[in-house]
């Protein structure tokens, strides 16, 4: 064996320096935006694998939907408009997030959660729309499910953004707690995003199919 | 900030290195007592318990793979019953794949990752402790229901309708289900650590093309849990679902189809072989690389190879469902698919077989283990060519040459190559070698313990004797193979015992190690054994793909990083570019707690659907004190200009 068992690790020959590296960063500089894409990719797999069930489930019945009982889109409408128009005060609020403007952002947080709450009651009028069960039929378990999910992601957004709004109203906001609002500022494009196909599957599908 | 300043706080020339190891030692210090045990998140403390645990539940699967052999060791036998034999092989294979073989392999990367990286801490290092919490509390609630006669005994994959509502009444399957909620949620936790680790945390210079083949297949091991274990959880959620609520997704009367399951469950788990095997390909390379004294031949190939096997694994599913009914057309192409990942694999034995031929390879004992890995999994890879062929498999499919064909794959394709790993790495982790002499012991009684009880299975198989039967008729010409495969399993077991004996004596008696005892190239042996919590002094620079065998008489390093602070350094994805130093979290008892919190709730909703509703909030408070900002706010963060 060559090197003798030495436990002490070779001597060090410095080259250069990390001192004068910033302590934080945003986008994809930072670790946070890394977890957060980890989660997205996590997510939309279960989203897209939920959507084939659907297809796989209709396509291997003899009427789809049972019973021609078609959702009403009213309340999927005012969903999508409002989570559509969210985009402008979520976008506004990821860029002051990096730029690190802390009245702008507490202001943003603030929209931001009314926003969310405000989506709750047309999301519980858009389960009685589907005007299923999810114990009648494949159908109706697919179709709560789906939208079930994607509520989770919008009780899970909301939760977060609330934590963050008072967090930012407290004496650690500062620093990297940016980065935390900005990628949570992210996370609400993607749970908008996710919902455009998801309107589609619900909505559309079972009267085309 | 003054010069004295940033020499009093950062390392580099201007502190001797016994000052610099006290100050790192007192900054990254886990604490002591149970409290300090049940809060620590460095990466090794963690991944240490993974490798425990999972080493528990390997030894426990054996244990129930050994009652099987007994049973079924002549015909008639009235050893076992039917019901308690339907809990065993279930109990047997979940717990192998799901509480073994993935998260040994995923513990394997919590600790490994970070050292060959060069960096200080994983990513996420509470997220890390959790995953360990939630992966051991889903493991030992499958083992107590086990315990009180509700095992699950569904099969490991628990088809539908045979796991559905009208088939599988009580709990069994239900406890099933949440076991895959558990592991699968620690999985996807971990996953998403390692690519975080992997692209973010790399030591200064070390460039995606100078990254080792194992942090490359850990890499690769990842994205695809990322997008494989998705699938299983939709799946069980469905099936919990069918059983707990009245939902109908598998129930063909209601409009459901059962095959829905197994399209969901396979587009997991073939994937989940490749999760496996993946990481084994890993071992394989740094354990040939170090024992041959050469860079692995053809390393873009290697690279490509990997991401190649990525990619296919996911194409693969429906060859395990030939005998569904599936178009024929559709099952030549999976025919085609599962035909065409033998070309990568091969690529890397044949890279493996030219490093080796190139150089003077030691044959010591992780050695020996790839070797019998390169044959083993060899003949586990040709039966898996001929199960591809959908008119073989039409015959063979639910007999014992399935059975024997993916115990060649696993065991030669993961067992080999880990044990492998363990004789490799065990004097990292420990600082002691393990015993070389029972080490040759450990391999060949495996080797032909594994060979002698496996490869009559072919011929079983062959003969028509099926999968999961509790005992067979006499004059059926099965009696003598299954005899010859059962003292086959009594070798084996030996082999684990010699293992165990092994593993134990070392950790007091072995021979000191030293930090790099095999004159292995790459990061994590640029460290003491074991490593230090902070695992590095200073952060290596690193300029080419061996960086130890570059550098015989220093070491390049950075300075500049906190000794009185956790910190790190991110570096840029593709070049490793030093871009931000990075706080790094403090022990926290919050991780523990929520997954207590998340435990509570997984379990109680197998009894009760309102258990995901008011479980959630203990479970959210938890991990909102986890993320709270303790203490003080930061002091103005020194915002150096460069």
């Amino acid at each position: 064996m060559k090197s003798p068992r030495d436990n002490e690790p070779l001597p060090p020959q410095f080259m250069g320096t990390l001192a004068f590296l910033p302590p934080h960063a945003h986008g994809n500089r930072s670790l946070t935006w890394w977890g957060m894409m980890g989660l997205v990719a996590i997510e939309s797999t279960a989203f897209v694998l939920a959507i084939a069930a659907y297809f796989y489930l209709a396509t291997h019945s003899a009427e789809w939907p049972p019973d021609q009982l078609v959702p009403s889109v009213a309340a999927g409408n005012v969903f999508s408009v409002i989570s559509v128009l969210s985009l402008i005060p979520n976008l506004w609020l990821k860029r002051v997030a990096e730029a690190e403007k802390l009245k702008q952002v507490q202001i943003g947080l603030i929209v931001m959660s009314v926003v969310g709450l405000a989506l709750m009651p047309v999301r519980y009028f858009e389960f009685a729309s589907m005007h299923v069960s999810w114990a009648d039929s494949a159908y109706g378990s697919i179709v709560i499910t789906i939208l079930a999910l994607h509520t989770v992601h919008l009780v899970t957004d909301l939760y977060d953004t609330l934590v963050l709004t008072a967090l930012m109203f407290t004496k650690h906001a500062k620093g990297r707690r940016f980065v935390d609002v900005a990628e949570n500022a992210l996370y609400w494009n993607f749970v908008v995003v996710a919902w455009f196909p998801i309107y589609a599957v619900l909505y559309l599908a079972p009267r085309f199919l | 900030m003054s010069a004295n300043a940033t020499e009093g706080t950062h390392d580099g020339e201007w502190l001797d290195e016994r000052e610099t190891r006290w100050r790192l030692d007192r900054t990254w210090s886990q604490g002591r007592g149970w409290l300090a045990a049940l809060s620590t998140v460095d990466h090794k403390q963690v991944a240490k318990r993974y490798f425990v645990t999972a080493f528990v539940f390997f030894f426990l699967a054996g244990v129930l793979a050994l009652l099987m052999r007994l049973q079924l060791s002549r015909a008639e036998n009235a050893l076992i019953g039917p019901d308690l034999y339907n809990q065993l092989f279930t109990m047997h294979g979940s717990t192998m794949m799901f509480l073994f073989a993935v998260p040994i392999m995923e513990g394997l990367a919590v600790y490994f990752v970070p050292l060959m990286c060069g960096t200080r801490a994983i990513a996420f290092p509470r997220l890390n402790a959790f995953s360990y919490w939630v992966y051991l509390f889903g493991g030992i609630m499958l083992w107590v229901a086990f315990a009180l006669n509700i095992g699950p005994d569904a099969g490991w994959f628990a088809y539908t309708p045979l796991s559905g509502p009208e088939y599988s009444p009580g709990k069994r399957v239900d406890f099933w289900a949440q076991m895959i909620t558990f592991t699968e949620l620690s999985g996807l936790a971990v996953a998403i650590e390692i690519v975080a680790t992997i692209f973010k945390q790399r030591a200064p210079g070390m460039a995606l093309n100078r990254m080792p083949l194992f942090l490359w297949s850990m890499l690769v091991m990842a994205f695809m849990i990322l997008f494989a274990m998705p699938s299983v959880m939709l799946a069980s959620t469905f099936l919990i679902m069918d059983r707990l609520v009245g939902t109908h997704f598998f129930n063909a009367a209601e409009g459901g189809d059962a095959l829905l399951w197994q399209h969901l469950f396979w587009f997991f788990g073939h994937p989940e072989v490749y999760i496996i095997f993946i990481p084994a390909l890993g071992i394989v390379s740094a354990v040939v690389s170090a024992f041959t004294r050469r860079p692995i031949f053809g390393y873009p190939f290697m690279v490509l190879a990997l991401i190649a096997i990525g990619f296919l694994g996911f194409g693969l599913w429906v060859h395990h469902m030939f005998t569904t009914g599936l178009p024929r057309l559709g099952s030549s192409f999976y025919t085609a698919a599962s035909m065409v990942i033998a070309i990568p694999s091969g690529i890397q034995i044949y890279c493996w077989i030219a490093t080796m031929w190139q150089g003077k390879p030691r044959f010591a004992t992780p050695l020996l283990f790839v070797v019998g890995f390169i044959l083993v999994f060899v003949i586990g890879g040709l039966t898996g060519v001929m199960l591809a062929s959908v008119p073989m498999d039409l015959q063979l499919h639910d007999t014992y040459f399935v059975v024997a064909h993916f115990h060649y794959v696993l065991i030669g394709g993961a067992v080999f190559p880990l044990l492998a790993g363990t004789y490799f790495w065990y004097p990292k982790v420990t600082g002691r070698m393990l015993s070389e002499r029972l080490g040759k012991w450990n391999f060949w009684t495996l080797f032909i313990g594994f060979n002698i009880a496996f490869f009559p299975m072919h011929y079983l198989g062959l003969a028509g004797m099926p999968r999961r039967v509790y005992t067979y008729g006499q004059g059926l010409g099965w009696d003598s193979l299954n005899l010859v495969s059962t003292v086959g399993a009594v070798l084996v077991a030996i082999s684990i015992l010699i293992l165990i004996v092994n593993l134990v004596r070392s950790r007091k008696h072995g021979e000191m190690a030293g930090a790099n005892p095999w004159d292995a190239p790459t990061l994590e042996w640029a460290t003491p054994s074991p490593p230090p919590t902070y695992n590095f002094r200073h952060i290596p620079l690193v300029a080419s793909a061996d960086p130890l065998w570059q550098h015989r008489e220093q070491l390049p390093v950075m300075r500049g990083l906190s000794v009185d602070k956790r910190e790190l350094v991110l570096t840029t994805v593709l070049d490793a570019k030093p871009d931000v130093r990075e706080p790094v979290a403090k022990p926290s008892i919050w991780p523990f707690i929520s997954a207590i919190a998340v435990g509570a709730m997984f379990i109680a909703s197998i009894f009760t659907p309102w258990a995901v509703i008011f479980g959630s909030i203990p479970a959210a408070i938890a991990i909102t004190v986890w993320f709270w900002p303790k203490g003080a706010p930061p002091p103005d963060e020194e915002e150096s200009e460069p």
